[in-house]
């Protein structure tokens, strides 16, 4: 393998990848427990109601985990394979991009921001760190 | 009907592959095949007195045919690394249920030559193919490892406390001639040796083999009419436990909480303590595995497992023996591992090992299926109850 991998929308997830496309950030939210979560579902994760719908989010992240891959599949570069946590509360898997792929450049706990990174016909949300937050 | 556990159940047969490592002409059905005929050999039995049978990656009733089984109870069971526990509790509950009499647990992998292996396919419409696989989470070594910064730094551990697992263990890998990795190595090489994905060194992360094993399970009874009773082992308790498909999705990424249904219900099955305990096999794709292990096991608690390790309890003549073959890091890992760690803990009650814990009573075996996606456990020991 040497191509990076493109996801593909299911029929559940289409309004995330809709969203990214527009340069979006979208989680679903619980109605009943007001609260987000992810991955997408059409039930809710905390307490399974139905009545669940997609938001935008802030984009605004923290740095929860991760591992600098290097023997990546694809390409040559060393991959920031990270572990987010959304200011609204989901985790997200994702890359953190604009910056050194370097332990001291990346402390736990880092301020993150998204942004969107386009792949075949889809955009994949990263992040990079936050500027101007202190 | 019997009981599944206290000892109502028997490990009448074990054993590995006759080879282990690098088998580059041998199908992946073979090593089945090898291994099932070897733990029959083991058991004194054939495969006229096998009427159940479990195994993960082939379908179950290819493995059944080919040995000319025709059973009247299967499972086919498939959470990973960890199926074979999971296999074990389900046939101990089969037995004693009077639904099956005699079972064979099978495990073949071409892990490492992949000859005549399933394909790895990749479904982008996945949940992984969709959320975790486009950011390069394809291999274990770069998927089932992310979690482990936000485990060290809740504990006030280091990458240090890493390379210390893989030293420990080495220590019983290197007299063991099927071993794959037998030098001795310092903490400090293991932290110098070239870096897989930051913080894991190599030698932090598994060996890749081909090879397997089979388990002979039957009732107390049954094992009474069979020789070798000095060799048999007892099901005492069991576990298991579920998640879900995506290490990002945990539902805490510094403990997982199906170790502690999965070994809380085998403790309790078994009506023992951790202080029962002589033996341990923790199962160890990565070195933080056993760490995350040995706190939400029991064995020690929050934040304790890095100073447990550096105290040398684990170590030959410690007071927890862990991972007396090598572990996956050093002796084997074919994939599914799981299936070796209850070889070792069955070789260890018997007193064969290579490297072998004196007076070895109880064994506690802990798995990890998938990467945190589930979880199995057994107390096994030498003497019924």
């Amino acid at each position: 393998m040497n191509t990076p991998l493109t996801p593909k929308a299911s029929q559940v997830t289409t309004p995330f990848w809709e969203g990214t496309k527009q340069g979006e950030l979208r989680i679903q939210r619980c109605n009943a427990c007001a609260r987000f979560y992810f991955q997408p579902r059409t039930s809710c994760r905390h307490c399974q109601s139905l009545d669940v719908e997609w938001r935008p989010v802030s984009g605004r992240a923290t740095l929860a985990s991760y591992v600098i891959n290097r023997r990546p599949m694809w390409g040559t570069e060393p991959q920031v394979i990270a572990l987010v946590e959304l200011d609204e509360g989901p985790r997200l898997m994702t890359n953190i991009v604009e910056v050194a792929a370097d332990p001291e450049a990346l402390p736990l706990g880092m301020r993150l921001e998204v942004r969107f990174s386009e792949r075949g016909d889809m955009s994949l949300p990263m992040f990079a760190p936050a500027r101007g937050e202190a | 009907m019997g009981s599944m556990h206290h000892g109502g159940v028997v490990i009448v047969g074990a054993a590995e592959t006759t080879e282990l490592g690098t088998l580059p002409t041998t199908p992946e059905r073979e090593l089945h095949l090898d291994a099932a005929r070897n733990a029959l050999a083991d058991a004194g039995l054939t495969t006229a007195g096998i009427d159940g049978i479990a195994t993960d990656r082939a379908p179950v009733y290819e493995i059944s045919d080919a040995l000319g089984i025709r059973p009247r109870w299967f499972d086919g069971t498939a959470v990973g690394g960890c199926s074979f526990m999971v296999h074990v509790r389900h046939a101990a509950a089969a037995i004693a249920a009077g639904a099956v009499d005699t079972v064979l647990i099978t495990h073949g992998q071409s892990g490492r030559s992949r000859v005549e292996a399933p394909p790895y396919v990749l479904d982008p419409s996945s949940p992984a193919g969709q959320f975790e696989q486009p950011y390069g989470a394809l291999a274990p070594y770069s998927t089932f490892t992310v979690p482990v910064l936000a485990f060290l730094k809740s504990r006030g551990l280091t990458r240090r406390d890493l390379a210390e697992v893989v030293a420990a263990q080495r220590e019983w890998a290197v007299p063991n001639p099927r071993a794959l990795r037998r030098k001795p190595v310092t903490v400090d090489e293991v932290l110098d040796g070239p870096e897989v994905a930051y913080p894991f060194t190599k030698d932090m992360c598994c060996v890749v083999t081909d090879g397997g094993g089979a388990l002979v399970l039957t009732s107390a009874e049954r094992a009474r009419d069979l020789d070798g009773a000095e060799r048999h082992v007892y099901l005492l308790g069991s576990g298991e436990g579920a998640e879900g498909p995506l290490v990002s999705q945990m539902d805490d990424l510094t403990s997982f909480g199906p170790f502690r249904t999965a070994s809380q219900e085998a403790f309790r099955t078994a009506g023992i303590t951790h202080a029962d305990v002589d033996h341990a096999m923790f199962y160890d794709a990565f070195a933080h595995l056993p760490l995350y292990m040995l706190e939400d096991t029991g064995f020690v608690g929050r934040g304790e497992s890095g100073e447990f390790i550096r105290a040398g309890h684990t170590l030959p003549g410690g007071r927890l023996p862990m991972n007396t073959n090598g572990g996956g890091l050093s002796y084997t890992h074919t994939g599914r591992y799981g299936m070796f760690a209850i070889q070792e803990a069955v070789r260890q009650l018997r007193g064969e090992a290579v490297v072998q814990v004196p007076g070895a009573r109880i064994s506690f075996v802990q798995g990890v299926g998938y990467m945190f996606g589930a979880a199995g456990s057994l107390v096994l020991a030498n003497v019924p109850g």
